[in-house]
């Protein structure tokens, strides 16, 4: 099992790590294809992405939304800056609370890496308050996973 | 929490916008504290609620929701990749 590596550079930045057994071909596409983001960048258990904007040439528009099926979601929207298939690209994005959060630029490399890719995954540090504005939004997230699994097992 | 961002609430006044018991709010309040996201002090009858300054400080707890949500992001998109690697195996097999 491929194990992620997470660490902060300065007080800016975050990089993460992750290596598949795929292609960098097959990564790129599953970061750029609408229908095959839909099936895995979903967060907690329970949750979809009903609605999967992503226009992968510059200046294209993403658009993420979130729920789960309970009148819970929230949404990301962002611009695509630079695209290099199938090694690099860059990314703005942002979350909305519903007030959006400060832009989040997301560099995200897939390098070659034996027979698999290397991810590489360098984004922006959310400043404190936002840090906290977003943790309540995961705390509130993981806790409903929970109640969903609780409510399987009765 | 963005109610306790503007400073100590009692579990009555977090539970009144809502449409929500304040049993219901309590077991929210009770995953946030053993989160360390929020404290308790008491005062009297009354044991309101704050932000804890971890909660609002805490870059490690940000770091670790980060990590959990691509934990579970990219061992989904393991098995994304298998299935996309599985329709050209078939193909190959036609021709």
């Amino acid at each position: 099992m491929s194990k992620l590596t997470l660490k902060t550079e300065g007080d800016t930045h975050v990089v993460v790590t992750r290596r598949f057994a795929a292609s960098q071909e097959a990564v790129y596409r599953a970061h750029t294809d609408p229908k095959l983001i839909q099936k895995w960048l979903l967060g907690p258990e329970g949750w979809t992405m009903p609605v999967c904007i992503n226009e992968a040439r510059p200046g294209g528009k993403i658009r993420y939304e979130w729920t789960n099926g309970n009148g819970g979601g929230f949404h990301i929207t962002g611009e695509y800056l630079e695209l290099e298939p199938y090694s690099r690209i860059v990314h703005v994005e942002r979350m909305h609370l519903p007030d959006p959060t400060p832009d989040n630029h997301v560099e995200t490399r897939f390098d070659k890496d034996g027979t698999g890719t290397l991810l590489t995954l360098r984004m922006t540090l959310p400043d404190a308050q936002n840090r906290a504005t977003m943790l309540a939004t995961g705390m509130e997230h993981g806790m409903e996973a929970s109640y969903v699994r609780l409510e399987s097992m009765i | 929490m963005a109610r306790l961002a503007k400073g100590e609430a009692t579990v009555m006044e977090l539970a009144e916008p809502f449409e929500m018991t304040q049993p219901a709010i309590s077991q929210h309040l009770k995953v946030l504290e053993d989160a360390g996201l929020v404290v308790r002090r008491v005062d009297g009858a009354k044991r309101p609620r704050r932000l804890a300054k971890a909660g609002t400080e805490s870059m490690d707890q940000w770091l670790t929701m980060l990590r959990k949500t691509l934990e579970k992001n990219y061992d989904r998109l393991d098995e994304v990749l298998i299935s996309m690697e599985q329709p050209k195996r078939k193909g190959r097999d036609k021709r």
